[in-house]
């Protein structure tokens, strides 16, 4: 490398949030193909791999790969600076707070599924406050509450299940990236 | 199955059914829209009637075609004869719900009924 050339120190610690973000992005992308009955309702499958992260990693890289995972994954479907986008982000925000309090649950009684179903309905919150706030000014927003909070529920235990039962399926840290 | 109920921690359950619960009180809480409570009758945008929805009554209105009859029963309202030629608004039946609206529009007249609550109106959603 010429002495005009910037080094970047990538610690252990950004590759491994790299890849983890890089598993999040393609499930985020994937999961767009899927057709969904209702706009705005997903599976969230990304969070899978955000849950898998706190709990091995902490919630800083958890964070990380959430939000990088709402940017790239934005940028590649095409919603970036659109109000998906930011629906998206503030949902991933808002639900980085619940998991930061939820990871303080005692662990032998609260787990992933817990984790999972409070970063859901703090999602949901999140966006249908924003969408209240910024992209239909109108209390009718909250006639969706109900049906949103109900896939919230199905989707948060789905998603701690998976993320509980990839863990236990593979202890390693470095196993739990391979596909399938 | 056994192995995937191995993966929830007793503390998982009680988030489970405290999730549960929250879904099944906010479907009485935010679906209930709010019972109509007037029926609020115009004739070319004016207000020429406005009654409560405690008890039967017919109220006629004479618009530019004819006379519209509407129907108040407790707790609902209907446009029961209009003279205009398609008749949509007395196709729609029975208004319930609070912001549901009967348009009868060859005669210029329009059902509406009005309640505590803001919500969806007919044209709305």
């Amino acid at each position: 490398m010429g002495e005009s050339s910037l080094e970047l120190r990538v610690t252990p610690a950004d590759r491994r949030i790299a890849r983890y973000a890089a598993a999040a992005i393609a499930l985020t992308v994937a999961e767009a193909a899927i057709p969904s009955p209702l706009p705005g309702v997903k599976p969230g499958l990304a969070n899978i791999v955000v849950l898998i992260v706190l709990a091995r990693h902490g919630w800083r890289e958890a964070a990380w790969v959430s939000l990088l995972r709402v940017l790239a994954g934005s940028l590649l479907v095409g919603q970036f600076l659109a109000p998906g986008f930011f629906l998206s982000l503030t949902g991933a925000l808002t639900s980085l707070v619940a998991l930061a309090l939820a990871a303080r649950l005692p662990a032998r009684w609260f787990g992933p599924v817990s984790q999972s179903i409070l970063a859901a309905f703090a999602h949901v919150g999140g966006q249908v406050l924003l969408a209240r706030a910024w992209l239909v000014p109108h209390d009718g927003v909250f006639y969706l509450v109900p049906v949103f909070a109900l896939f919230a529920l199905v989707f948060g235990i789905v998603n701690g299940l998976a993320a509980a039962r990839l863990m236990s399926a593979a202890p390693a840290p470095s196993a739990a990236m391979r596909p399938g | 199955m056994s192995g995937w109920l191995a993966l929830v921690r007793p503390g998982d359950w009680l988030t489970v059914a405290l999730g549960a619960l929250a879904v099944a009180l906010a479907f009485p809480l935010l679906w209930r829209g709010g019972p109509a409570e007037r029926a609020v009758i115009r004739l070319d945008g004016r207000v020429v009637a406005e009654y409560p929805l405690d008890a039967a009554r017919r109220f006629e209105v004479a618009g530019p075609l004819g006379k519209t009859v509407i129907e108040i029963q407790p707790g609902r309202a209907r446009v029961a004869a209009d003279p205009g030629p398609r008749q949509y608004c007395v196709k729609q039946g029975w208004l319930t719900r609070t912001n549901a609206i009967a348009i009868c529009a060859p005669n210029h007249v329009s059902l509406f009924l009005s309640g505590r609550q803001a919500g969806y109106d007919t044209l709305n959603y």
